[in-house]
């Protein structure tokens, strides 16, 4: 019997290893599994590579994960923001590295990882600095640049509904770039704000498959970032 | 003339100006900041969908107190609605909307536009900048239209409208028209072509305050 269910938010994402690369839904606040996160920061794993697009805000979510020295390196597409203190400020002291990339570029990269697709050419950032050092080629007469896939060895997504099967539905704009991710890691983690029985989402709504998720954890009142940034909320292991 | 001293177009009257210029059922990607001032000022009776690349097709305006939803955001991370028909879907849908040629209109602020419509929006490149891209470069690849809002010069009275873009670009030769606080500016073949010019500014002191050279 398939059963992707599993007791806890620690549990799901205990065997995140030193050197990991992890994937994290979320668009700003919107879909950012932040309880996996915290719990990410409990267990203490080191020098991951994290692939999101932003780099969160305040002291709490993926802000928190990168102060408390857990990140060696961000993969995004807009590193900060109006509360974003902790990621400006280890990058001009140099103690992170940033790889800049456009964020369709990044969707679509996600999209290959997951697809099977080891590298794809695209007209975004032809002449201009985050082509520099790529390969080009012309189709019909117009430049694209070449760029790769990315699989991660963990994802880390945040749904509204979710079956034992790991079939997802989604809550307008906190969707964004975790369909993706659910395909383009080894092992896909989602914390679903309610766990329904199998046969309640209907098939033609269902937006991940279940094949693309590997554990699922039941978070029915997620924190929200912006009332923890809001009320100057830490959260350091 | 003291280089802080607004002439020309308020800010409302520029979105007004390029509100007034969206086609009836245009498919509209507003960037964050001058630019959605524009989606308050399209006139009655035009039906614009407005595209966040963010997941939403059908965008409304911002939520009245006490209805705003943390995962209903726009690219700017704003509060919005969504209007009755609209739709979410995730990023790699969102930007075969963009990239693929699907969205009618672009509209993004600039830091430099030059004369072959070259822009530059996303960095100055200083050293201890954070550099940070968003969508910007994929917008400007992938839609039909690329228009550029934003006022005629730099606070401290440098030329935004230039022979050559000094900051890093975004995209070569793809913008088509800019609306300033001074003008509205059509990118051409031949060069930069003036539209309109607000009221009271000559094309003596509009060129004056433009680097490259401006046909009439």
């Amino acid at each position: 019997m398939i059963n992707k269910l599993v007791g806890s938010d620690a549990e799901a994402v205990s065997d995140i290893f030193d050197g990991a690369i992890v994937m994290i839904g979320g668009f700003g606040e919107a879909g950012s599994p932040i309880e996996l996160i915290h719990r990410l920061i409990d267990l203490g794993s080191k020098n991951l590579t994290v692939v999101s697009n932003n780099t969160g805000s305040g002291n709490v979510g993926i802000a928190a994960l990168i102060e408390n020295r857990q990140v060696r390196k961000m993969i995004c597409s807009f590193p900060r923001s109006t509360n974003s203190v902790v990621f400006p400020e280890l990058y001009r002291a140099g103690e992170i590295e940033l790889e800049l990339v456009p964020q369709g570029t990044l969707a679509e990269r996600i999209r290959a990882g997951g697809a099977g697709i080891p590298a794809f050419y695209t007209p975004s950032s032809v002449n201009t600095p985050l082509a520099e050092g790529k390969e080009q080629r012309e189709f019909n007469g117009q430049s694209y640049v070449l760029e790769y896939g990315i699989k991660a060895d963990f994802s880390l997504v945040k749904c509204q509904s979710a079956d034992r099967y790991g079939n997802l539905t989604y809550n307008k704009t906190a969707r964004n770039f975790s369909p993706l991710m659910c395909t383009a890691a080894e092992t896909t983690i989602v914390q679903a704000k309610y766990i329904v029985e199998a046969g309640e989402i209907d098939p033609e709504t269902v937006v991940t498959p279940g094949i693309f998720v590997n554990r699922i954890v039941e978070i029915n009142e997620p924190a929200h970032e912006s009332i923890l940034v809001a009320s100057g909320e830490r959260y350091l292991r | 003339m003291n280089s802080t001293e607004r002439v020309g177009w308020s800010r409302i009257e520029m979105a007004q100006k390029a509100a007034l210029d969206i086609p009836d059922g245009s498919y509209v990607n507003l960037g964050i900041g001058m630019p959605e001032l524009i989606a308050d000022h399209v006139p009655e009776g035009i039906e614009v969908i407005y595209h966040t690349e963010n997941g939403l097709l059908g965008m409304g305006p911002v939520p009245e107190a006490g209805y705003e939803d943390v995962e209903l955001i726009n690219a700017g991370k704003k509060y919005v609605t969504a209007i009755q028909g609209a739709s979410f879907f995730h990023h790699a849908d969102s930007f075969t909307m963009i990239r693929g040629g699907h969205l009618d209109i672009s509209i993004l602020g600039a830091l430099q536009v030059c004369e072959k419509g070259d822009l530059a929006n996303w960095s100055t490149g200083k050293p201890g900048a954070i550099p940070a891209v968003g969508g910007a470069m994929d917008l400007v690849a992938g839609v039909k239209n690329v228009w550029v809002i934003t006022d005629h010069n730099t606070k401290d009275g440098q030329f935004k409208l230039v022979n050559n873009c000094s900051f890093p670009l975004t995209g070569k030769g793809v913008v088509d028209r800019v609306y300033t606080n001074l003008a509205i500016i059509e990118i051409t073949e031949e060069g930069l072509k003036v539209r309109d010019m607000a009221p009271g500014i000559t094309f003596e002191f509009l060129q004056e305050k433009t680097e490259p050279k401006l046909l009439q």
